[in-house]
């Protein structure tokens, strides 16, 4: 650890020693992110107040060849913000200031460790707000969303924060300061911002982002409807989309998601239900009310023995309240419970849900569905009790199972919770080895010698040969470079 | 492996470009014919060619010995018309795809390819509302140049698994390798849709995103002094949107669109750029004097220069505003004097990656930024 010492020291000079930690006890607290079962402690945490002093800090670990990660909020499922045992940890908390909303441009431009739903705040009263809105938006930071490529419920019509990110400030691995794009759309050369993006902070530290302000909708419907089976409720979704409507947000709970709803927010679902939908559509009254009764005639048609119309916002929000506090509600009706994250084609939905569901019982499970039904994103929450012997493993092993049946289909090993540390095994399943080498030739475009979040993402890291110069004037003595 | 000249034919008297001409034409079939060539083919200088409707956009390259024509590799592999996405073929023509109510929301020219869209980035009015090419790829299959074949991506909307080398492909002018396959997020048709066309000025855009009615499309053309907005949805939803914005811009509801609606605003042989500001400047570039067409919503404007005094000052300006200025297209003459591409912050990171795809710099050698 001469290493981590020495680097400690220089950086207790450059940025002041509060913004340096190295006290055990402090360590401990950043020993995981949201997928709490993967624990390291970090070497040593540091907490830039600026771009500038994130780049004296990767600089430094770039010339000790010593790892960083990047942290948020530590919100992230996929163990991406797992510390590295001798590496710095670069924490964001201290970037939180917005740096301009700016409605003429439709724009926001705010620091790394800016809260996702504190940008939506400050642009609601100019008529604005950001559009990707992951359920964590309380405490999620935007620098953990551009890495992770986050989304949300919404997404179905918004898109995911690659739609939303115009521009970039990064520290590249090797330190430099690089801005990408900017308030313009379309900025020349390869789209760098769109290869960080979704890149799980191996490419880099995000210190500053430009991102889209979306105008707040003249209108929004919300309805909740139940069905007596899954199945039901999967055709009312397909019909929906095969009418033309593009709502704003398709959601499914299934009747054990329901049960630890009720217990936890008393959210007052029709009792009885095997699944619900929460529907949402947006956008302009005149379009908004003809496609609102198209969508309630939909799920009649399907089935849906009750249907609920939200007549304020007050009751809007108790629709959203059952579906946003699922995962943390579960713990009411089990003690442990693994969050899944896979996608399939939607039209899919009920044939898969019905092997999960066969895969659950095989292995005694209990298997509680919440997900993103218009985009096909199953978060199954697969339950156990870490006390009874042998559970937790068939937990594992189901959740598993569930990933398998994913990638059967033809869908994703991850819809918005990353690859990170947890799923990089499953990357070879879903790629081949050629496709993965591929992608790792952009990491070794950005950081040759793998220092920015190693060991995430690619389960085999590919050697990145010669580090690469920029002899193109070399070889092309004679000829212009502009 | 099969020799190059089994899988080539010689070149002819239209294959070339920006006048450089080629020795060999290939045109492959499948992405395994395709990967099979690009491996036979190394050591060589490749340019690979669409529709050819963008090929004279950009520098001509340093050098060519092979043009790969993509329009064998065509046809819809595949429409999941309840999971809303089409995997197609790179050079699959735009205008031949047939998907009933659904639609891919790009605009293009008459005769562009899917893989020359990808691989320029184009976009037109409707980029508004839909995105662009980059929003609605959602998987892609590539030859890099060492042969090898590589996917990113999958046939589902929602994916975060792996690095997205889709986006790193769009907009990349051919220098990464050749796209041979694409899979799309679509769009349902809409049922109805209405322009308005008016003669209000530049600054009425944001009263029309104020009114909060969703437009797809919001273009402006300086040569006809006109601004015009494309609403899309219901029947009676778009009616009464267009009503107000009628009243808005005091213009006039029309069936069909202005004629200048999407087409570049220069001649074939006139300078011809991209332009992209900041919402707020686009009134201020709009009144600069330049003759501009292009989507005042977002900001990316196309314009006709009369010459390099005037790309310079369209340059100056667009950047000072934080935007660019990059010439798709322009007289050989001007063409070899003249900094196509302006600017470019992050070439060194793009030096790189370019360096990681095609050490030998064979694709497309000096058609892209920084000489790339
Ligand atoms: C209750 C709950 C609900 C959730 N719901 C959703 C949801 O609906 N949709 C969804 O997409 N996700 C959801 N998540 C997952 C998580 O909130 C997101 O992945 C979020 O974007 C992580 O942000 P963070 O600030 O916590 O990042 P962290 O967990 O701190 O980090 C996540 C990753 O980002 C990297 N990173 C962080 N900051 C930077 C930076 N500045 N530059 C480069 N890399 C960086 C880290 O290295 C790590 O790889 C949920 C999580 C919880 C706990």
């Amino acid at each position: 650890m001469a290493d981590i010492d020495a680097l400690a020291l220089a950086l207790r000079a450059e940025l002041g020693p509060e913004q340096v930690v190295t006290d055990r006890q402090t360590l401990r607290t950043y020993e995981c992110d949201g997928l709490a079962h993967y624990k390291v402690i970090p070497a040593l945490v540091v907490l830039p107040h600026t771009a500038a002093q994130v780049a004296t800090v990767v600089k430094a670990c770039a010339a000790a060849g010593v790892p960083f990660v990047a942290r948020g909020s530590g919100t992230g499922l996929s163990g991406g913000a797992l510390p590295h045992a001798e590496g710095v940890l670069i924490v964001t908390a201290q970037m939180r200031r917005i740096v301009e909303i700016a409605p003429a441009d439709e724009r926001a431009v705010v620091e790394p460790g800016v809260i996702n739903l504190q940008v939506t705040r400050a642009a609601t009263p100019h008529g604005y707000y950001y559009a990707p809105d992951p359920s964590s938006q309380q405490i999620c930071s935007i620098g953990g969303n551009v890495a992770e490529n986050s989304g949300g419920a919404h997404c179905l019509k918004y898109g995911f924060t690659t739609n939303h990110v115009t521009g970039l400030q990064i520290v590249t691995p090797d330190g430099d300061l690089v801005r990408l794009g900017g308030r313009a759309l379309d900025p020349p050369g390869y789209d760098l911002i769109g290869a960080f993006v979704g890149s799980e902070g191996t490419l880099g530290v995000a210190t500053e982002v430009t991102v889209r302000l979306t105008r707040l909708p003249e209108s929004v419907r919300t309805l909740l409807a139940a069905f007596t089976s899954i199945d039901a409720a999967g055709a009312a979704t397909s019909a929906i989309i095969a009418a033309g409507v593009v709502p704003a947000a398709i959601e499914m709970m299934d009747a054990l998601a329901i049960e630890a709803a009720e217990a936890a927010v008393a959210c007052g679902y029709p009792p009885g239900a095997a699944a619900v939908l929460v529907v949402e559509l947006d956008g302009p009254s005149a379009e908004v009310e003809a496609q609102f009764e198209q969508v309630t005639a939909l799920c009649t048609k399907e089935g849906a023995f009750e249907i609920r119309i939200a007549a304020d916002e007050a009751e809007r929000a108790l629709f959203w309240k059952g579906r946003k506090s699922a995962f943390a509600a579960v713990g009411r009706i089990s003690p442990d419970y693994i969050v899944q994250d896979g996608v399939i084609p939607r039209t899919a939905l009920p044939e898969v849900l019905r092997r999960i569901s066969e895969v659950a019982d095989s292995h005694g499970v209990r298997v509680a569905n919440v997900f993103h039904a218009g985009d096909g994103n199953l978060h199954p929450l697969v339950l156990f009790d870490a006390r009874v012997e042998g559970e937790a493993e068939r937990a594992e092993t189901v959740s598993g199972a569930i990933i398998d049946l994913c990638i059967e289909y033809g869908g994703s090993i991850t819809g918005e919770h990353g690859v990170g540390m947890d799923k990089a095994k499953y990357m070879p399943r879903m790629f081949g080895d050629d496709d993965l080498d591929t992608m790792q030739l952009v990491r070794c475009a950005f950081d040759p010698d793998h220092l920015s979040n190693p060991g995430k993402v690619f389960p085999t890291p590919r050697l990145c040969g010669e580090r690469p110069g920029s002899n193109l004037a070399e070889r092309f003595p004679g000829v212009e470079v502009f | 492996m099969a020799a190059l000249d089994e899988l080539t034919r010689p070149a002819g008297d239209d294959d070339h470009v920006g006048g450089v001409p080629a020795r060999l034409v290939a045109s492959p079939a499948s992405t395994e014919e395709a990967a099979a060539l690009v491996a036979a083919a190394q050591g060589l200088s490749v340019v690979v060619r669409g529709g050819g409707t963008k090929i004279h956009w950009g520098p001509p390259p340093r050098s060519l010995d092979l043009i790969i024509d993509t329009r064998r590799l065509s046809g819809v592999v595949e429409h999941a018309a309840g999971d809303l996405i089409t995997v197609v073929g790179a050079g699959t023509p735009l205008g031949d795809l047939a998907l009933g109510d659904q639609q891919l929301a790009i605009d293009f020219h008459p005769g562009a390819t899917v893989g020359g869209v990808v691989a320029t980035g184009a976009s037109g009015p409707r980029r508004l509302h839909y995105g662009t090419a980059r929003d609605l790829l959602i998987g892609i299959t590539v030859v890099r140049p060492d042969g090898v074949v590589a996917r990113s991506g999958g046939k589902v909307v929602k994916n975060v698994a792996g690095y997205d080398l889709g986006k790193l492909y769009t907009g990349s002018y051919g220098t990464l390798g050749l796209i041979t396959e694409c899979v799309f997020r679509l769009h349902p048709r809409p049922a109805a849709s209405a322009y308005v066309r008016s003669t209000a000025p530049a600054q009425a855009v944001s009263a029309i995103l104020a009114a909060q009615v969703a437009p797809t499309a919001i273009e402006i053309d300086t040569a006809t002094g006109e601004l015009a907005v494309l609403l899309e949805g219901t029947a009676s939803g778009v009616r009464e949107r267009a009503a107000l914005i009628e009243k808005l811009l005091a213009g006039e509801v029309s069936e069909t669109a202005p004629g200048w609606w999407g087409r570049d605003p220069w001649a074939p042989d006139e300078i011809g750029l991209k332009l992209s500001v900041p919402l707020s400047k686009v009134p201020a570039l709009v009144d600069s004097g330049s003759a501009l067409r292009g989507s005042a919503g977002t900001g990316v404007l196309y314009a006709a220069a009369r010459d390099i005094t005037e790309v310079e000052r369209l340059r100056a300006l667009c950047v000072r505003s934080g935007g660019h200025a990059v010439v798709l297209t322009a007289p050989a003459e001007v063409r070899d004097i003249l900094d196509m591409w302006g600017p470019v912050p992050g070439l060194a990171v793009m030096r790189r990656i370019k360096e990681q795809f095609d050490p030998g710099y064979r694709f497309a050698p000096g058609r892209f930024v920084g000489g790339i």
